[in-house]
């Protein structure tokens, strides 16, 4: 899937996670992530997006996360979300 | 619970319910419906509910979002759909799109069940009917306020004017033999308008209550578990039978009066509850 203009899913609400994302005009994906629980779970969290994202055939994203303790199954809800809202 | 909220997805199974309602329909804004229908459908694949029945509301089958809600939800196989303001010939179309999911996922025929709401006059007036429209119905809920506001009327703590909707729903629910579950009491913190509410659905025949806030649930659990004076009761009533069918006797009498079949109908169905709330 191609990322054609800006979106967002999800909340800022405790076991939730706030995704906004766009284009990249580089190309690749750059995933920029915030969570509360950054030390514990951060290279878990990023592992779900990417293969999120590549479950959805994504190649070039640009994705802001804001972590407010989401387990896997949400961070993955709203990456879809957000990419099916992109386009 | 709200589909678009991932803390009461995941806490939902443990708060003790029988069955719980994953929302897409009034909890969730029309901006949403997309994200919550994914997050429910993520919730069902990877949450662990145990026992609990896992339903899911779906929206009205005449809006944009039902069928797409339906087709994705319906692979991730919840026990039972719900569907607002159910109509025949929307089950029989509903039933249709379900026998083509549930082949081309391998799943058993008829293993995803209904259940509408009556929450409209039409709804009201045709509960039977609309039980009858489709084999995959196992309940029926009643809505009190939106039916409320159909008729124009003011929906009110002590529920007269609903008395009507619910002795027709549960009459009709127990012609077809399937359950009937009493429209949720309102207000959060009034305990005893919610059992003297429960009380008064039980006294009808619904078989059960839904609950719009987990606080609510051992209150509606205490009202609809048989008491264990009536447990003891209805085994003594089941003994007695068993006795006489020994001695070849076709009627008998306990503590002095005549048991006949509805009777031993009730202690039967005593019994299966209380079983199956594990209270024996």
């Amino acid at each position: 899937m191609q990322i054609n203009k800006p979106a967002k899913a999800g909340t800022m609400e405790s076991n939730d996670i706030y995704i906004m994302i766009m284009p990249s005009p580089k190309g690749g994906i750059e995933i920029n992530l915030q969570s509360i629980v950054m030390k514990q779970f951060g290279e878990e969290m990023e592992k779900v997006i990417l293969d999120t994202l590549k479950e959805l055939s994504v190649e070039s994203i640009i994705v802001n996360a804001q972590d407010k303790g989401a387990l896997n199954y949400t961070i993955k809800a709203r990456i879809e979300t957000a990419v099916k809202r992109a386009q | 619970m709200p589909g678009n909220n991932p803390g009461m997805l995941q806490n939902a199974g443990i708060l003790g319910a029988d069955s719980i309602i994953l929302d897409l329909e009034d909890a969730v804004s029309l901006t949403e419906k997309d994200s919550a229908r994914i997050l429910v459908r993520e919730a069902l694949k990877n949450v662990e509910y145990g026992n609990v029945e896992v339903v899911v509301r779906v929206n009205p089958f005449n809006s944009e979002f039902a069928k797409v809600d339906i087709d994705e939800i319906a692979r991730v196989k919840p026990n039972a759909l719900m569907i607002p303001k159910a109509t025949e010939e929307e089950l029989i179309a509903i039933d249709k799109m379900l026998i083509n999911i549930e082949s081309e996922e391998g799943f058993d025929a008829g293993s995803i069940k209904l259940i509408p709401i009556v929450e409209t006059a039409y709804g009201l007036e045709n509960v039977y009917s609309i039980i009858k429209s489709c084999d995959r119905i196992v309940a029926v809920l009643l809505g009190g306020e939106d039916l409320t506001s159909d008729l124009g009327i003011v929906r009110t703590k002590e529920g007269g004017e609903i008395l009507y909707a619910r002795n027709k729903v549960a009459v009709a629910c127990r012609a077809m033999k399937v359950d009937s579950i009493d429209t949720p009491f309102t207000d959060t913190n009034d305990f005893e308008g919610l059992e003297i509410d429960t009380r008064k659905a039980k006294s009808l025949g619904f078989t059960g209550k839904a609950a719009i806030s987990p606080k609510h649930i051992d209150t509606i659990q205490y009202v609809f578990a048989p008491s264990e004076a009536e447990i003891k009761h209805a085994r003594r009533v089941l003994e007695a039978m068993e006795e006489a069918e020994s001695e070849g006797k076709g009627v008998f009498s306990l503590d002095g009066k005549m048991v006949d079949a509805p009777i031993i109908n009730r202690a039967k169905n005593t019994v299966e509850l209380a079983r199956l709330l594990g209270l024996i």
